[in-house]
């Protein structure tokens, strides 16, 4: 018991995830600036902007259900460390709770739908325009993400548990080896972007069109639980990404924590630049892209995987 | 409160009130998040949302027009909030001085201001200049 609240509250959890996301978070906005030929902020700046917004007021709107405007982005957030704890610990220890894939792909819908229930609960036009672009997004990247999950899956012999698809790894060889594991990983990249809402998807947060979209009337600690909840993502999506298609991290040797982190540090970068080298597109192209390009693509990498290739 | 103080000046928000300006400075404020001046360094952001911003900057000499949404905007955002004239227009009308339709020249009449930045207008190095010594008046 007290093992599960230390995951919870310390390591792969609330402690860790944030620490960790803020530091990653610096990472983005100073290869951002060094994309653009900036100098880009210094290394505590997102530690400085979260403090600062804790001591920040809390405006609450007259005429609104505001309830459910305080209580969303408490909920998103622990659904955030509810994941990020889940995947840290088969990344760091190779324990697992039963059937963790399904009760990940369940927080990560409940985090877009705190988002859109926040928004929408201010009666802010900005804030409810973002709270549909979040809807759509919500149903166009949902079906290709459940389909690039399936992959690993499959090819693990139907095991939904992480240390299962982890130990069939170990044995086997990675799953980014095979033909569909490949296609998989590619759109599961493409699948984090719009789950992150980082640039070529960030439609329902379009900062320069809908200044911040369902975000607009937050202010103070609750605009800082979702900062931290968005910095946190970047801790555990990519880290199940490596789990689900390269193998995970081993603490074998010293070599073998190096290269985990270097897989993690990888497909971290390789996201920024693909926020940075892209311009945003249009809800409409967005829905386009998924439904008929991802989403047929990673069909087929299930349909791979199920033949065995 | 003082250690608070520290942080704050390290991560400041700027949203950007054109109050009736002439263009002339708020084309010199979309300078400074330009990669010539680079305001991220000091950890300032221009931010879209008036309730996420620490610091405002009013342009533009304050019409009647304008006068009760600029007082509705100051009441709308999250205190501790600064708020930083940029031209002379906000601390003395410039070229409007004699205007009938001038309600807040200074700013103070409207709304309590912490800091001008005169100049018509302000280049951008003094704006970054006038941000910092505000805060370095933060005890």
């Amino acid at each position: 018991m007290l093992k599960y609240l230390f995951y919870l509250l310390v390591f792969p959890g609330f402690l860790f995830a944030s620490v960790f996301g803020l530091i990653v978070g610096w990472i983005e906005r100073k290869v951002s600036a060094r994309v653009q030929f900036r100098v880009g902020p210094p290394f505590f700046q997102n530690f400085y902007d979260v403090f600062k917004l804790w001591g920040k007021e809390i405006i609450l709107i007259k005429n609104t259900p505001y309830f459910i405007f305080v209580i969303a982005p408490i909920i998103a957030f622990a659904s955030v460390i509810m994941t990020s704890t889940i995947v840290g610990m088969s990344f760091f220890y190779h324990v697992g709770i039963g059937g963790d894939l399904i009760f990940i792909i369940y927080l990560m819908v409940i985090y877009s739908v705190c988002l859109i229930l926040g928004a929408s609960s201010t009666g802010n036009v900005y804030s409810s325009i973002g709270a549909g672009r979040e809807m759509k997004m919500l149903i166009s990247d949902e079906l290709a993400f459940v389909l690039v999950i399936l992959v690993p899956i499959i090819q693990a012999g139907y095991k939904i548990d992480l240390t299962q698809i982890l130990a069939y790894q170990n044995a086997n060889g990675m799953i980014i080896g095979s033909a569909s594991g490949i296609i998989a990983f590619i759109v599961g990249i493409l699948c984090l972007q719009a789950k992150m809402g980082l640039v070529p998807f960030d439609i329902a947060e379009a900062e320069t069109e809908i200044v911040e979209g369902p975000l607009m009337e937050y202010s103070g600690p609750l605009l800082a639980f979702w900062k931290l909840a968005h910095y946190m993502m970047y801790v555990f999506l990519p880290m199940l990404l490596v789990i689900l298609f390269w193998g995970g991290m081993s603490f074998a040797s010293f070599g073998s924590i190096m290269a985990g982190i270097g897989k993690y540090l990888l497909i971290v970068v390789v996201m920024i630049l693909i926020r940075n080298t892209n311009p945003r597109v249009r809800i409409d192209t967005a829905i386009n892209f998924f439904w008929k390009w991802a989403s047929p693509l990673a069909l087929i990498a299930v349909i791979l995987a199920i033949i065995g290739v | 409160m003082a250690f608070y103080n520290k942080i704050i000046k390290k991560s400041i928000w700027v949203f950007h009130v054109s109050a009736s300006p002439c263009n002339n400075c708020d084309i010199e404020i979309l300078d400074l998040i330009t990669p010539g001046y680079d305001i991220e360094r000091f950890g300032i952001k221009l931010v879209g949302s008036v309730r996420h911003a620490d610091v405002l900057l009013v342009t533009g000499v304050v019409s009647y027009k304008v006068a009760p949404r600029i007082k509705q905007l100051y009441e709308q955002a999250a205190k501790p909030i600064f708020v930083i004239g940029i031209g002379t227009c906000t601390a003395g009308g410039a070229t409007f001085k004699t205007s009938y339709n001038a309600a807040g020249m200074p700013l103070e009449k409207i709304i309590p201001v912490n800091a001008y930045v005169t100049g018509c207008p302000p280049k951008p190095e003094a704006m970054i200049d006038g941000v910092l010594k505000l805060l370095g008046t933060l005890k």
